[in-house]
């Protein structure tokens, strides 16, 4: 029989015993809104924590440093390639050509440095580091208080909270309550602070060589003592740079303005000997990629280049293997409702040749082979099967919605932001409807079988 | 039509021939011999009336004869085929293409409409659905049914349902028609219609048919050849004098 025709049976067959097929599909439907429901949840939680990872910025960037630089960084490099001395050295066109390769959306030098700043003509001294106008979608910014750099060489900083608290003397003792940002960032906010550095300035040569200066071979700077000043322009509760450490900077300035400032870097000393050009020489770049995915090819481009490079691209693994485990649970709880389901699909056809037994004997005395009846009741179980799988993905869907929406109402509550946590993706709904499909056709093999074995002239004889 | 490719045999040829044919059912501790040792020729074109009371073996003969039922020893060869030593799949094959079925009690499927019914054999022969659509307006336009395409059996008299299985059997052209008590749930009057009609297929179109019936009357009237059965053996197996053509 051809499909076409099985199909057309096969639903008419489900309409006369509607209200049983029913509540079978049903059954079925909500094991299967329960297998979308559960395995939903985990791609939703696997989909927040990769979006909070990304913004975090771990998880697509590349720290990229010279040979010469962070000995021991790369053990591997260090046995293999070429002695540090010979490695090439991280410039500004080494720069540009690492913001050059495919998937690296961009190359930022990693300008850092400890400093004295006056507030209020009081000293304090910490790490202030340089941010990219991209770094305001990380997310230790999302709870921040005031605003971003308002441009890429404005003359802003912005500030760490335990700094914030250090300026205004607010420093709360170990143990005790941490005062809300917020409070922390109101009586800074517009204030100006005064960065004191050391700026390196090229020297320039007027061919006046002093017996000493025949052996001259590259640059010559002076190093002069300058002040900048700042508006204070926002407050982040957040560590920026939670990963990096006792490096980490408390004080944030636009990315081109500490470029322009040209402060005295620890690595000038030692380039000053080897750098033959006059272009800026970094300690580190940080390579952003466009997708983390990508983040081992790229890190391969940068080797190849004759670079050390470091991410924690293991760890993203990791977590993946972890979400790998999580679906498969998910998965397995969710299908035990499917399968009670299927017990329901093997109910529902038994009864049906029971009922249709005189039919079946009919259809086969006209011609139908035992294959046709197997088909047959094949189609019907398929059928429930793929009603059930499209009403189950409807079912999970709405509930994933009510339960985010519920949840969303919560986080509100709470002053958090609304997170989208239930996720049904494309690949999911098809895969719910081809599963329900498949567990319905195996429970049909029994029903199936029993029908097309059926002897006809037995069956004709019931009444 | 065409007629039944026949199998060439020392007395002629035939279109169905049973040797010595059995069918034994167990019963507990019982043997029921329900065929016992029936042998019999069935001519191409023929019109042949089995007769027997109840319990003779006479519609175990016939479901043999369809290929619902396997004998227990003996043969039944159709078109050079043995249909003991055929699969279930060839069976099946055989029932659809070669033979069409009546019975007694009609057996059209209830929760189809008529001209469903009568195109159910024709989705198992996988005949294109247009051919399908004029195939059954020709077969129920010929029986008598144009006005009721649409019905559904428990909408019908048993006249009118016994056309519907009339028109269903023959709708693949089968050679052969076996008729198990095609007149058994109908009024005089419905039944002689219905048999007029068999008859008809059988002059006009050449079809042997085999067909089941306790009422001797209707066998004289209407066959070329009357077998007796009685406790799954055949005791007589004569002409019809009464009917023209009948064979010796």
């Amino acid at each position: 029989m051809k499909i076409p025709d099985l199909t057309e049976l096969a639903l008419r067959n489900l309409r006369e015993s509607l209200l049983r097929n029913s509540l079978t599909t049903v059954g079925i439907s909500v094991g299967v809104a329960s297998l979308v429901a559960m395995l939903s949840l985990g791609i939703g939680l696997q989909q927040l924590a990769s979006r909070r990872l990304v913004k975090s910025g771990l998880f697509d960037t590349i720290i990229v440093s010279s040979r010469r630089e962070l000995r021991g960084m790369g053990r591997e490099e260090e046995r293999n390639g070429p002695i540090p001395g010979e490695s090439r050295v991280l410039d500004e066109p080494a720069r540009q050509e690492i913001e050059r390769l495919s998937n690296v959306s961009e190359a930022n030098p990693d300008i850092r440095f400890v400093s004295e700043l006056r507030f209020e003509d009081k000293p304090h001294l910490t790490t202030i580091a340089a941010l990219p106008q991209s770094a305001k979608s990380n997310d230790a910014f999302d709870g921040m208080q005031g605003s971003f750099f308002s441009s890429d060489s404005a003359a802003e900083a912005l500030l760490q909270k335990s700094f914030a608290e250090e300026l205004l003397g607010k420093t709360p003792p170990l143990g005790a309550p941490e005062p809300n940002v917020s409070e922390v960032a109101k009586p800074l906010i517009g204030k100006e602070l005064v960065v004191r550095y050391a700026q390196r300035v090229a020297t320039v040569n007027e061919g006046t060589a002093s017996p000493q200066e025949e052996d001259f071979v590259g640059t010559s700077y002076s190093v002069v003592s300058r002040e900048q000043k700042l508006r204070i322009v926002g407050v982040s509760d957040l560590d920026p740079e939670s990963m990096r450490g006792p490096t980490r900077a408390k004080v944030f300035l636009p990315l081109r303005l500490a470029e322009s400032l040209h402060v005295m870097q620890a690595t000038d000393l030692r380039e000053v000997s080897r750098a033959a050009s006059d272009q800026p020489v970094y300690s580190s770049i940080s390579v952003r990629v466009k997708n983390p995915a990508q983040i081992q090819s790229v890190e391969d481009a940068i080797k190849k280049m004759g670079f050390t490079t470091f991410s924690i691209a293991d760890a993203s693994r990791g977590l993946r293997q972890f979400f790998g485990v999580l679906y498969a649970f998910l998965g397995i709880f969710g299908s035990l409702a499917l399968i009670v389901a299927s017990i329901g699909i093997v109910n529902t056809l038994v009864m049906a040749i029971l009922e249709r037994r005189r039919e079946i004997g009919i259809m086969k005395a006209i011609g139908a082979s035992d294959a046709d009846v197997q088909k047959l009741f094949f189609a019907e179980a398929g059928a429930m099967g793929v009603f059930g799988g499209i009403l189950g993905v409807a079912l999970g869907w709405g509930i994933g919605q009510v339960i985010n929406f519920g949840t969303n109402i919560w986080l509100k509550s709470q002053s958090l932001p609304a997170e989208h946590f239930w996720a049904v993706p494309w690949w999911l709904v098809a895969f719910a409807i081809g599963f329900a499909f498949c567990v319905s056709l195996i429970s049909g093999l029994y029903p199936a079988g029993r029908a097309a074995k059926l002897d006809p002239v037995q069956a004709l004889r019931y009444e | 039509m065409t007629s039944v490719p026949a199998v060439s045999t020392p007395h002629g040829t035939v279109a169905i021939r049973s040797e010595n044919l059995c069918r034994y059912y167990r019963m507990g501790e019982n043997v029921i011999r329900a065929v016992d040792g029936v042998s019999i020729d069935v001519h191409p074109g023929e019109f042949v009336a089995l007769l027997g009371s109840s319990g003779s073996g006479k519609s175990s003969v016939l479901n043999l004869f369809a290929g619902l039922d396997r004998p227990t020893s003996g043969s039944v060869v159709v078109q050079d085929r043995d249909l003991s030593k055929l699969s279930r799949e060839e069976l099946a094959k055989y029932r659809l293409r070669v033979v069409g079925m009546v019975f007694q009690s009609f057996n059209l499927i209830p929760s189809m409409t008529v001209t469903e019914n009568v195109e159910l054999p024709m989705r198992f022969a996988e005949v294109e659905r247009s051919r399908r659509e004029s195939l059954t307006r020709e077969a129920l336009d010929r029986v008598g049914l144009s006005a009721r395409l649409n019905h559904k059996p428990s909408e019908l008299s048993g006249g009118e349902q016994q056309r519907a299985a009339l028109a269903r059997a023959l709708i693949n052209r089968p050679q052969i028609l076996l008729a198990d008590e095609p007149t058994g749930n109908l009024d005089s009057h419905t039944g002689s219609e219905i048999m007029d009609m068999v008859r008809a297929f059988n002059r006009d179109l050449g079809m042997t048919v085999v067909m089941v019936t306790h009422e001797r009357a209707l066998a004289e009237r209407y066959s070329q050849r009357m077998i007796f059965l009685a406790d799954g053996k055949l005791v007589d197996d004569k002409p019809n004098p009464a009917m023209p053509g009948a064979r010796g």
